[in-house]
């Protein structure tokens, strides 16, 4: 099967952001470090499957956002989103 | 997370019988092949292909894909086994060893060194000590099943390091980086282990 | 578990044990199951929740099911399809019954939502079993009184593989006739002989029939397959709809 037909988007993740963040983050208006776009949290394109929840800019690809579990913690990476809008009342 | 879990009747891991000493620990066995990938299958051409290895002052030795082609190659079988529990056995590749690739390098004045660095299409890394691809024990695969490597299973060629779990053996491979020093890669910035040896069960930071 | 912290710390996100009240079969590869859930917070169409099951031996497998119950309902719902060779969703449609527990933690998302309040015309695009939450949006519209409705017409697109596949077909035939929806099947493998409807995959020519034009700036929500979204969302761009009132939610591979 095809990487592309699995891949899944920021609404699967909301569980994963809702473990270290105390809103629903889907609506997050995130700024892509590589493209400068901005997109709602919940429009990224969702790799990693099992191993860990890799966020990706729709438009070019660059990982906006890692976060793995493991026994010891939640790790995350949000190096590659360069400002993040948590808006007052969800749209 | 407090408390018992909650177990779920009637639900059962999947554990089908497998030869003793076969499955690493926590691991099940599995017939299919499971696409796993941090990212987009990068679909480069052929023609602008190529394989670099590096070293940290700068000194590299390239092959193109008809370069790559033509060295001597090997056909491996090896069960693998992936993080995410997945084992699966008599997995039969072909490719160059990456002893070949080295001896190359070497002789073209490229310093070795004690740690690797996997670089990949796609922005994906991995680390390994330079000892784990060394001496017979990894390859760069292009051949799976007797048919070209599948775009989803890395190609058209990936690091194949079978001792280790599996996302050390990078999809979409394009270099080896030889570095004085260990740089984490792409999953081991990120909790899992750094080294990876299944039998030891160490999937994550902090285990043994 | 949180059973000792006072209900007011504990976050929404803890895991609880649902009891399972009923399952019921859909369809021949779909079920659904009736959960009761201690202190449900309350969710809103298009939620999720996520489902854990841990087996004796401590191994675990978690997955997300889309809420098929409108908000303004006492119990929770979700539809299952039953993937042949997948690991959770043959027991839950095979294996878990009436009285067994169910661990599961939400209502989870806020992203792909729709609140009567927000308005419309709504174009709900469905593959499969993504038609889940959409019903959900659409149950929670028929609450609304026969005024608040006029002013949010509401349209749905559902792809199913053949007539007996269509999930909700009753339910979704009487949402038509009593709360004014349109609703649009298009069947892509076997449909009865006397079958007069689309018979094709989603298309750019179905989705201007059935969609409202542009200049009505429709609010999309879409959902399914992972192809059969990213194909719907990329038409409707095409054909004119703002980006940003298109909404899509991906389920991963198609069956
Ligand atoms: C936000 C969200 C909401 C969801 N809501 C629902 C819902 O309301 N109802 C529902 O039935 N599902 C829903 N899903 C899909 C669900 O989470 C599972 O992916 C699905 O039930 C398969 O799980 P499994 O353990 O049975 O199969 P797995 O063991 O995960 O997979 C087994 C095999 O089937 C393939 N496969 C995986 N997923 C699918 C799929 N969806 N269709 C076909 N083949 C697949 C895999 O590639 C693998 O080969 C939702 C997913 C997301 C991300
Ligand atoms: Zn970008």
């Amino acid at each position: 099967m095809r990487v592309e037909e699995m891949r899944l988007d920021g609404n699967a993740a909301a569980g994963a952001l809702r473990e270290i963040f105390a809103h629903d983050m889907t609506t997050a208006l995130v700024t892509c470090a590589g493209c400068a776009r901005a997109s709602p949290m919940g429009v990224l394109m969702n790799y990693g499957g099992p191993m860990g929840v890799i966020l990706r800019c729709p438009h070019c690809d660059t990982v906006m956002l890692r976060i793995v579990s493991t026994p010891g913690g939640r790790y995350m990476d949000a190096s590659g989103s360069s400002v993040m809008l948590i808006p007052e009342r969800p749209t | 997370m407090a408390g018992n879990p909650f177990i779920a009747r009637g639900f059962h891991s999947r554990r089908p019988a497998a030869p003793p000493g076969r499955l690493p620990p926590g691991q099940y066995e599995t017939r299919d092949f499971p696409v796993l990938s941090a990212g987009p299958t990068p679909r480069p051409p052929l023609a602008a292909w190529d394989f670099t290895i590096r070293d940290s002052e700068g000194h590299s030795v390239r092959w193109s894909w008809d370069d790559l082609r033509a060295l001597p190659r090997e056909t491996p079988t090896a069960d693998i086994h992936c993080v995410t529990k997945w084992s699966k056995f008599d997995t039969k590749w072909e490719g160059v060893s990456v002893d070949t690739l080295l001896a190359a390098a070497r002789s073209a004045g490229v310093a070795s060194n004690p740690f690797v660095l996997a670089v990949s299409d796609g922005g994906y890394t991995t680390n390994l000590p330079l000892a784990d691809v060394t001496d017979g024990k990894a390859w760069i695969a292009f051949g799976y099943g007797g048919e070209p490597l599948a775009p989803e299973h890395g190609g058209p060629a990936r690091l194949l390091v079978p001792h280790l779990y599996f996302w050390k053996s990078a999809k979409w491979i394009r270099g080896l980086r030889l570095l004085p020093d260990d740089q984490p890669g792409f999953w081991e910035q990120l909790g899992y282990h750094n080294y990876g040896d299944p039998w030891r069960e160490q999937r994550y930071q902090g285990d043994p | 578990m949180t059973a000792e912290l006072p209900a007011a710390t504990a976050s929404r996100l803890d895991w609880h044990v649902a009891s399972v009240t009923d399952v019921r079969r859909e369809t021949a590869r779909t079920c659904s199951i009736v959960l009761d859930v201690p202190q449900w917070p309350g969710h809103r169409a298009g939620q999720h929740v996520d489902v854990r099951l841990v087996a004796d031996d401590g191994y675990q497998a978690q997955r997300s099911y889309s809420i098929a119950s409108p908000p303004e309902d006492a119990s929770l719902v979700l539809t299952v399809e039953r993937i042949d060779d997948g690991e959770v969703s043959p027991y839950l449609c095979d294996v878990l019954q009436a009285h067994d527990g169910l661990e599961l933690r939400g209502p989870i998302g806020g992203y792909f939502v729709w609140d009567i309040a927000e308005g419309g015309p709504l174009l709900l695009v469905a593959g499969g079993s993504g038609v889940v939450p959409l019903a959900a949006m659409l149950r929670h519209r028929a609450h609304a009184a026969a005024s608040v409705r006029a002013s949010v017409p509401a349209h749905l697109l559902y792809s199913a593989r053949t007539w007996d596949d269509i999930i909700y077909r009753d339910d979704l035939e009487q949402l038509a006739k009593f709360s004014d929806v349109t609703v649009a099947f298009t069947i892509t493998r076997e449909a009865p002989s006397d079958w007069r409807g689309y018979r094709r995959r989603i298309d750019r020519a179905m989705l201007e029939e059935i969609g409202w034009p542009p200049s009505a700036t429709p609010r999309a929500y879409v959902c399914g397959p992972t192809p059969l979204v990213e194909s719907v969302a990329t038409l409707l761009v095409e054909i004119g709809h703002d980006p940003a009132r298109v909404r899509t939610e991906r389920f991963g591979p198609t069956g």
